[in-house]
Order: C-alpha cells, then sequence, then structure tokens
C-alpha cells in the first residue's frame, strides 16, 4: 500500500485576528452575571448614594470633602473616589483581572481556547485589553454616576479646596475629572497584579484575591509612619495623592511620582504575567498554579522593583524621613486659615478682605512643646493669628490637629467661639455651618520651598 | 493501491519530565476513515490526541496532518477541529451563543450561517437558546461536536465523544460521523466504549503505555486474536452441545449456566471452527438463532493486548 499524503486543501495554521480574541474575551466577561452586577452597581449605585448622602443632616466627615457634601455637588464624586481607592477599585480589578485567566482554568476551556486561537500571546493580549476596559467602564461608571448624583442632588456649586481656597464649577469639574483620570494608574497596577495573580495561582482563590489583598496591605502601610520615600514609592499611593490636585498650587510632585510608580508597576506585573503566561503548560488540566514560580516570577520580581524605586526616589527627591514637617504644617494651616476665614467673612455679610492683608500665620507645636514638631499624630496645635485692615489688635484662633501619616489632616477649632469654636455661625439669612470650625488639610510631604507671599 | 493520508506520523515520542508519555508512535489515518484510538487509562490516548489537535508538538518523530507538517505547537493546518478532556464551552453562555462566539473568533458569516444546521445536526435545536450551564453531560458532548463541525473540519479529533450520551444522542452522533466520514472528513476517536469503536471505526489503534500494540483494520484484529468465547441459540441445545463437543478447535464453556439461561450454549473457538460448527449444526437439521461473541473481538483483543507484559503485546501485535 502506497500512502498518500492530501495536498490539496492544507493550508497552514492560520491565527485569529487579536481585534476577534478581544471581542470574543469581552462577549464572555460581560455574559457573566458578576460581571452584569458591578456595571449596574457602579453605574447606579454612586449616583444614589451622593443625592442620599447630600440629603441627610449627617455627612460623612471623616471622608475628606464629605464636609462640604452640602455646599456642593462636586463634593459627592471626591467622597466616591476616596471610598473607591479603598474599597470599590480593588474589588473590581480583583473580581474583573483577578478572575480573568482563572476562569478558563475552572471552566476547563483552556484547550478549547488555544485550539480556535493558535496563539498564547493573543490570548493574553486580548484577555488583558479586555478586562482593561471592563475595568475602564466600571471606574467610569462610579465616577460618572457619583458626579451626577451630586450635581442632580445638591447643585453646579462652587468647590472649598484642601487649603480653603474656592474653586469655581468649572474649575472643580476639571479637577474632579482629573483626579479619577489619575488614579487610573494605580487601578492598573492593581488590575495588572490581578492578572499576574490569575495567571501564577490558576484556580486556586488566592489569584482572585491577590489585588484586594495587596491594596489592603498597601493601605495598611500608608498608615505606618513609613519615610516618605517608601511611601511614594507604593504603587498605591496615587490613591491618596489626587488630594493635592485640590490645593493651589497643586501639589504636583507626590501625585505624579505617584502616578509613574503605579504605572511602572502596572507594565513590570503584566510583563511578567505574560512571561508566565507564555511558560505555562496548558495540557494539564489540573493545574492549580506553581508556588515556586509564583514566587519567582511574581513576588521576587516586585519586590525587586519596590527596592529599587524607594531608592529612585529617594535619591531624585531627597526625602528619607516622614515629610511631616513644623513648617510646612504652620504654612498649610495659616493658608486653609486665611482662604476659609473669607469665606466666613462673605457669609457674615461683613466687608471682604484679601489673604494679603489678613497676613495669616500660625504657630504649631506638637505634644504640647515637649517632643519635636514633625511626623503625624494627633497631639498637634497650633495657634493661628491673622490681622484685620484698620484694625491694630491680632487675632488668634486654637486648633487642635490630627495629621496622618499620609499628610492628611483634620484642624479641630478650639476657640474662640465665634470664630471657631462652634459648629454653626449666625449669617443674616439663618445659622450656617462653620467653615472654620473643622477643616480638612493636606501637607506636601516633599521638600517645598514657601510660596510668595500675597 | 494508493490511499490519501490525513495523519502520518512517525516515531513520535513525547515526555513529560520522566514519564514516557508517547514511545515511538506510528500512525496512519486514511482521508474520510474513521479510526478508533483505545487503551486503558493512562496509555497515551490524550496526549496523542493533544498533538494532532496541535495543542503540544512532540519531542522527537515526524508528524504531518492533512498534508502539512506540524513542528511547534499550535500549529496544526486549519481543518483540524474537535476537543480532548471534554469540550470547552462557556457556562454562561446559551449553546448558540457558544456556536455564534466561536464562528466571529474564527470563522467570521460564513460560519455563522451554518450554526442552526449543526445544531440540527446533533440534536440540539430545541435547546440552542438555554445557557450551557444547565445542561448534561451528552448534551454538552454533542455541543462540542457541533462547535467542531462549524468549522467544517477535514479531520476530526474526539476524546470519548460517547460520554454520557443517551441512546438517541448517540445515534444522533454516530449518524454525523459517518456522514461525515462518507464525505471525506477524517475522524480520530479515542474511546472506552468499545461497542462504539466497533459500529463506527474502520480502523483501530491499541495504545498500552505509551506504544502502540495494534493497528489496522478491525476485521484483522479479529483474526490475529485468540480464541473468543460465542454465544449461540439453537432450536436443540442438547444436540448443539453434543455437536459441539465433537467439533474440532471447538470448546463448551461449562460454566456458561452462570452466565446463561439452560438454552444458551457458550463455546471457545477460533473463527474457522466455529465456521465448521455452524456448518454441521445446519447439516443436522439444528437451527441456529443467534450466535454472537460474548465479549466483542476488540474488547478480547483490548483486554488480551493490554493486560500482558509489553513484550508479549508487541508479538502478539505483529
Amino acid at each position: 500500500m502506497t500512502a498518500t499524503i492530501v495536498h490539496d486543501r492544507a493550508t497552514g495554521a492560520r491565527r485569529v485576528p487579536v481585534a476577534r480574541s478581544y471581542r470574543f474575551e469581552l462577549v464572555k466577561l460581560v455574559s457573566q452575571w458578576r460581571i452584569r452586577l458591578l456595571v449596574l452597581a457602579c453605574w447606579i449605585a454612586p449616583a444614589l448614594f451622593v443625592a442620599a448622602v447630600s440629603q441627610q443632616s449627617s455627612l460623612p466627615v471623616d471622608t475628606l470633602f464629605g464636609r462640604w457634601m452640602h455646599a456642593t455637588g462636586w463634593a459627592g464624586p471626591l467622597v466616591m473616589l476616596g471610598f473607591a481607592g479603598t474599597w470599590a477599585l480593588p474589588l473590581v480589578t480583583s473580581v474583573v483581572a483577578g478572575d480573568v485567566f482563572a476562569a478558563e482554568d475552572r471552566l476547563g476551556t483552556w484547550r478549547h481556547l488555544l485550539v480556535a486561537v493558535r496563539s498564547p500571546r493573543r490570548i493574553f493580549v486580548a484577555k488583558a485589553l479586555a478586562s482593561l476596559t471592563v475595568i475602564l467602564l466600571l471606574v467610569a461608571g462610579l465616577a460618572i454616576s457619583s458626579t451626577a448624583g451630586g450635581v442632580v442632588a445638591v447643585g453646579n456649586q462652587p468647590l472649598v479646596g484642601l487649603d480653603g481656597h474656592l474653586l469655581t464649577p468649572a474649575d472643580a469639574a476639571g479637577r474632579v475629572l482629573l483626579a479619577w483620570v489619575c488614579v487610573l494608574a494605580p487601578t492598573l497596577a492593581l488590575a495588572a497584579i490581578g492578572l499576574l495573580g490569575s495567571v501564577a495561582l490558576g484556580r486556586s482563590p488566592m489569584g482572585l484575591l491577590l489585588p484586594a489583598l495587596v491594596a489592603l496591605a498597601l493601605q495598611l502601610a500608608q498608615m505606618l509612619p513609613l519615610p516618605i520615600a517608601v511611601r511614594l514609592a507604593l504603587p498605591g499611593y496615587a490613591f491618596i495623592a489626587w488630594n493635592g490636585l485640590f490645593t493651589s498650587p497643586a501639589q504636583l510632585g507626590p501625585l505624579l511620582i505617584g502616578i509613574v510608580v503605579s504605572l511602572v508597576w502596572a507594565v513590570t506585573a503584566t510583563a511578567l504575567a505574560y512571561l508566565l503566561f507564555l511558560r505555562r503548560d496548558f495540557t494539564n488540566l489540573t493545574y492549580d498554579g506553581s508556588a515556586r514560580r509564583a514566587v519567582t516570577a511574581g513576588v521576587l520580581p516586585l519586590g525587586g522593583l519596590l527596592a529599587v524605586t524607594i531608592a529612585v526616589v529617594a535619591v531624585a527627591t531627597g526625602a528619607t524621613d516622614s515629610g511631616i514637617e513644623q513648617d510646612k504644617v504652620q504654612r498649610s494651616v495659616a493658608t486653609a486659615f486665611a482662604h476659609l476665614y473669607r469665606i466666613q467673612t462673605k457669609q457674615l455679610n461683613r466687608p471682604d478682605v484679601t489673604e494679603a492683608q489678613l497676613e495669616a500665620s500660625a504657630a504649631c507645636n506638637k505634644g504640647g512643646g515637649q517632643i519635636a514638631a514633625q511626623g503625624p499624630g494627633n497631639d498637634w496645635r497650633c495657634v493661628v493669628s491673622w490681622h484685620l485692615p484698620d484694625v491694630e489688635a491680632v487675632g488668634t484662633a486654637i486648633y487642635q490637629l490630627d495629621i496622618t501619616a499620609d499628610g492628611r489632616y483634620v484642624a479641630d477649632g478650639d476657640g474662640p467661639k465665634e470664630v471657631n469654636g462652634y459648629f454653626l455661625v449666625r449669617t443674616p439669612i439663618g445659622d450656617a455651618p462653620n467653615p472654620l470650625w473643622q477643616f480638612d488639610g493636606n501637607a506636601d510631604l516633599l521638600p517645598t520651598t514657601p510660596p510668595p507671599k500675597g | 493501491m494508493d490511499t490519501l493520508l490525513a495523519i502520518r506520523a512517525r516515531g513520535i515520542t513525547k515526555c513529560f519530565g520522566d514519564v514516557v508519555a508517547l514511545d515511538g508512535i506510528d500512525l496512519d489515518v486514511a482521508q474520510g476513515q474513521i479510526h478508533g484510538l483505545v487503551g486503558p487509562n493512562g496509555a497515551g490516548k490524550t496526549t496523542l490526541l493533544g498533538l494532532l489537535l496541535g495543542l503540544a508538538v512532540a519531542d522527537s518523530g515526524s508528524l504531518e496532518i492533512l498534508g502539512t507538517p506540524v513542528r511547534r505547537a499550535l500549529a496544526a493546518p486549519d481543518g483540524v477541529a474537535g476537543f480532548v478532556d471534554g469540550p470547552g464551552l462557556y457556562p454562561s453562555l446559551t449553546a448558540r451563543q457558544n456556536l455564534a462566539a466561536l464562528a466571529a473568533l474564527r470563522g467570521g458569516d460564513a460560519w455563522t450561517a451554518g450554526i442552526d444546521d449543526v445544531l440540527e445536526q446533533v440534536g440540539l435545536t430545541d435547546v440552542a437558546d438555554d445557557r450551557t450551564h444547565g445542561f448534561s453531560l451528552g448534551m454538552r458532548q454533542r455541543l462540542g461536536l457541533a462547535a467542531a463541525l462549524l468549522t467544517q473540519p477535514r479531520l476530526l479529533v474526539l476524546d470519548e465523544p460517547s460520554n454520557g450520551l443517551d441512546p438517541a444522542g448517540k445515534r444522533h452522533v454516530h449518524r454525523v460521523l459517518t456522514r461525515l466520514a462518507a464525505d471525506g472528513t477524517s475522524v480520530v476517536l479515542s474511546s472506552h466504549r468499545m461497542d462504539d469503536v466497533e459500529a463506527l471505526c474502520s480502523e483501530v489503534t491499541i495504545v498500552a503505555t505509551g506504544r502502540i500494540v495494534f493497528s489496522g483494520p478491525l476485521s484483522k484484529l479479529a483474526a490475529e486474536n485468540r480464541e473468543l468465547d460465542y454465544r449461540l441459540l439453537t432450536s436443540d441445545p442438547q444436540a448443539a452441545r453434543r455437536l459441539a463437543a465433537d467439533t474440532a478447535g471447538i470448546g463448551v464453556v461449562d460454566d456458561a449456566g452462570a452466565r446463561n439461561d439452560a438454552e444458551v450454549l457458550v463455546v471457545r473457538a477460533l473463527v474457522p471452527a466455529l465456521d465448521e460448527l455452524v456448518v454441521r449444526l445446519v447439516h443436522a437439521g439444528i437451527a441456529v438463532r443467534e450466535l454472537a461473541p460474548v465479549v466483542s473481538p476488540l474488547e478480547a483483543a483490548y483486554l488480551a493486548l493490554t493486560e500482558q507484559p509489553l513484550i508479549e503485546q508487541l508479538e502478539a501485535s505483529r
């Protein structure tokens, strides 16, 4: 018997274009009930939450901009952004990116997919792009929904920034948008870590949980009194650093560093996931990941990246301590007080004064002056002094400050009562919230030069 | 005689670490042939099917599929379809959506137009818009086959396609595979169901511990095999028993009563001796109502070849 090979219609292997593979991955993602629920939740719940909270008598003052939710609709998306950075975005990245590869392991569909697409590289690219698309859709939902809820429920009023200066509605809208865009960087870093976990750990639930666990660890780390170089080198710092957009001038240094670090983490973790994926043995149906490979291709390179980033940030910024220093705190409190004083003046229908006329200054100490005035703590005390035109006496007001390790602080007015000692002020049209009673502020952690007066 | 080959494998070896999954496999599958692949668990069947689908590449040896040499993973030529270890289905999609997604991925509009046709071929039209989450194993198998058919394959590779199928589903699948083969598509299927293999396959390859212990037509397998037990039902069992005992090459299996009723005679013989017995029964005026192997020739050969030491197996296959 002579054997002859079929040659007539034989053609070589034809790979599927990435665009088709991407569409296939998107179809699979959006057909999952949990993704659909997430999309609905992200596009509806924030609007309802912001609108409902804005109508409450008790506001979430522990959250940045929460105390301004009565006053402007632009506070709502920022409150949501704070919440999203802590909970929503890590969970979103876990559910989407942390499961996009592991789902094929659970369903036993890798062989089917490989035979259909014929290129692990294209499968990886399509899955990464599809999960990125869904994550962007969810983040957009959180931002747009919370903004719509706030603006519709409260209105398009000016927003008080973190140094007390007033942002016009247009300026507030731009900065709110920019803040949400900025947190995409750490979100991408978490998503990339999710991809890495999903590839490295297979069907193990640890893969799904990894972004949330990493985000939790990063938040815990930010609560510790770490040197500023370490703080900035963590990939989640931009979840906090967007605060700097709401001061004047904006504290762009920490934000830009945080974004760059996050993007470097995103690229590195994605590249590691890609390499790990290409080396995977798809013939083993019971693959549950390799602990050794997860350590050598995941934990060690990212640990190395962290060490290098810390060193680079320390050298580039020269910042190795906590970044919270007496002069920065004094400058920040005096600036915020001056801006807020003008708002109170307007509320009380008094003649306007400028910040330059007020010449506000603050004298702050820590621990009653018994310890060095630096670092986080709730034992900061500031005495703010200011001048009024044609008045010889110098006004003073006292604040107790609780400064957290990330530079954020809450200044709690301690009197006198008619300036900052009571939460309401009596205005010609009735009682109104006293802007000087409590306010949020943000000390720039990087070394800065004092802004010019006036 | 020239035979068009869909698969030509020579000296295929595949190892996973220290484990030799395939050891010098030679395999020819002709165009339009349904070729059975049988063997014990761990014999290397799935590994071989995976190589045919392009999921892995052999460590050594040569493999040509549909005339195209396959030298790296995922390089099987277009026209090869199938599944190993069960079909890959997405439970959040309906049967139709699963096929549509595959069509959109690989073939575009031309394939999409064929979705209803392949669903009908495998008997799943009624559940086409149900999510596959609730599908039974048999329905999943049929949908996997439909997915393979959608690609209009010229080589179909199926791992246990009859798993979980009810008689109606089995009939559907058999009908589809037979028609495909008649149209020139080659089918390689592995199965532990010997009745399926015998009903569908013209040639069979038996694999044990990574080596081929037999490959060829089923008829050759039966002829080369040792004596088989046959169940014989006649109009006069007592006379038939006496005739059988007197016929050279025929052994009467005495414990037949434990397995059959008293009317049934079980004899052990090679085919020529069995032919002689039938002739003698007819000459004696005894009607033969039923004559069938107690265990199918393939199953008997399978058991004989895979339960012997390897050297004996190789000798038996020559």
